[in-house]
């Protein structure tokens, strides 16, 4: 395997200053967001490396659970970022933790336990790249499903009310725009299935061909992971569209939106 | 056939022009008009009445409270056609479970009405459109937000008609909005006047 200098890394990041110069002359108003991000992805990767280094040399099961409990309590946070209209922040932190921790874990549960099993079954080194990726995944579908949902309520909650007039239930008025954001929540991943091998070599295949896996091992890990994760993301985003939804009504079918950051009324 | 019976109604949680509390009913088969100044809260009163809205005290269909079944139930006896009406499929039919040609041969429509694309529309014509579309769900009661605020006077009369005319079939109690004082005198029997924190509930006749 060829080891990667420090300047290597130089040479990369020079690229990605002159796409925020780019975006900065074309007013994206992207660059501030960009360069943030840039920054963040390389202190959390060199930090999650040392700590890796850690964990994998010892087996502390404790240890293990703080980690994981770490990445939901941020994935939970990073959800409601970026969104147009945020939930509120406890409520969105609420809905986001649950519908991550409930579909993540139990997707990472049945690997560690059924399917790959390790000896021990928490083993780090498989644990935590698999939370990791599961969580991230199903954070991103979360995240799109949710701005959906809360754009398309404020923007039709005037058709939403009429049709509650007109006797329909909460679940039949919002039927249209649950569907669709949860539609929205998988598409990437769906996307991502679809065109591997074709167009792109998934991210985690490529590690391990790069790493010196035998291309056909990749390829099996690769599918498990991907099956893994359009079940987590697809199950976790039906749970957090459907917590929100049902958040937005009050116990007389009446449209609320208190439960959004920005005032309804 | 029931009277709609408001007893208590309280909605100072909902705005400050409320802090009186409301109580007066309308007999069965009769109409109640209600008018007043503009942003006064007309509206916000008849959305209280189909529980759209948080409030306190009851509100009776008969012997029925509202609190006491499920709210689109509630809501499909007592409907509310709002003052704008929304749409949201593509076309007219799909708002529609199949098409009455009583209701909507009375308001001028052939079947060809099913296939028109919503986007296409007069204001006019979602106006009595959307009264079909509540007619359909056969109300006991009937809440009508300024019904023929859009609509040309042959509309206008033909819809006033219709309207009394369910109302005297079914023995519907109705309560209409209007800044219209010669309708409200052609089919109200009761005018109730909406001022700042406190109403007034009048018989039509005295009142001229």
């Amino acid at each position: 395997m060829i080891h990667l200098t420090p300047m290597d890394l130089v040479i990369a990041s020079s690229m990605i200053i002159l796409l925020a110069i780019t975006s900065l002359l074309l007013q994206l108003n992207i660059t501030k967001q960009l360069i943030i991000a840039a920054i963040r992805n390389v202190i959390q990767l060199l930090l999650i490396g040392y700590i890796l280094k850690i964990i994998f040399n010892s087996h502390n099961v404790f240890l293990l659970i703080a980690i994981a409990g770490i990445m939901l309590v941020v994935a939970g946070f990073e959800i409601n970022a970026r969104q147009k209209y945020p939930l509120k922040r406890w409520i969105g932190f609420k809905v986001g933790t649950s519908a991550l921790f409930i579909s993540s874990f139990t997707m990472a549960l049945l690997t560690l336990m059924v399917i790959v099993a390790p000896t021990p079954w928490y083993s780090p080194q498989y644990a935590i790249p698999l939370l990791g990726m599961l969580l991230g995944n199903t954070m991103n579908g979360i995240s799109l499903g949710m701005d959906k949902l809360n754009q398309s309520v404020y923007q039709q909650r005037l058709v939403i009310e009429q049709r509650l007039m007109l006797g329909q239930t909460y679940q039949e008025a919002i039927q249209e725009i649950r569907a669709e954001s949860i539609r929205t929540g998988m598409i990437p991943i769906i996307n991502s299935m679809a065109i591997a091998g074709l167009v792109s070599l998934p991210g985690l295949m490529t590690g391990q061909i790069l790493s010196g896996t035998p291309p056909v091992e990749a390829v099996k890990y690769q599918i498990l992971i991907f099956f893994l994760i359009a079940a987590g993301t697809g199950f976790g985003i039906m749970l957090a569209v459907w917590m929100i939804s049902k958040q937005m009504f009050d116990e007389r079918q009446r449209l609320n939106l208190d439960i959004l950051q920005i005032k309804a009324r | 056939m029931p009277d709609l019976i408001i007893k208590n109604l309280n909605l100072s949680s909902v705005s400050s022009n409320f802090s009186q509390s409301f109580d007066f009913s309308i007999p069965a088969g009769s109409c109640m008009g209600i008018t007043g100044p503009s942003g006064i809260g007309k509206s916000i009163l008849i959305k209280a009445l189909a529980d759209m809205l948080p409030h306190t005290g009851d509100v009776y269909l008969g012997e029925t409270e509202s609190q006491t079944i499920p709210s689109e139930q509630w809501r499909r006896k007592v409907a509310l056609l709002p003052s704008e009406s929304q749409w949201w499929y593509e076309t007219v039919g799909e708002h529609f479970h199949h098409f009455d040609e009583g209701l909507f041969v009375s308001f001028g429509f052939n079947q060809d009405v099913m296939s028109w694309q919503i986007s296409h529309l007069s204001s006019g014509e979602k106006q009595r459109l959307a009264c079909i579309r509540v007619l359909m769900n056969k109300p006991k009661a009937l809440l009508l937000d300024e019904p023929t605020a859009n609509l040309d006077p042959t509309n206008r009369t033909q819809l006033e008609s219709i309207i009394i005319e369910y109302q005297e079939k079914n023995q519907t109690p109705v309560l209409w909005i209007s800044h219209d004082k010669e309708q409200l005198n052609r089919v109200c029997q009761q005018l109730l006047t909406l001022n700042n924190n406190q109403y007034a509930v009048t018989e039509i006749g005295d009142n001229q």
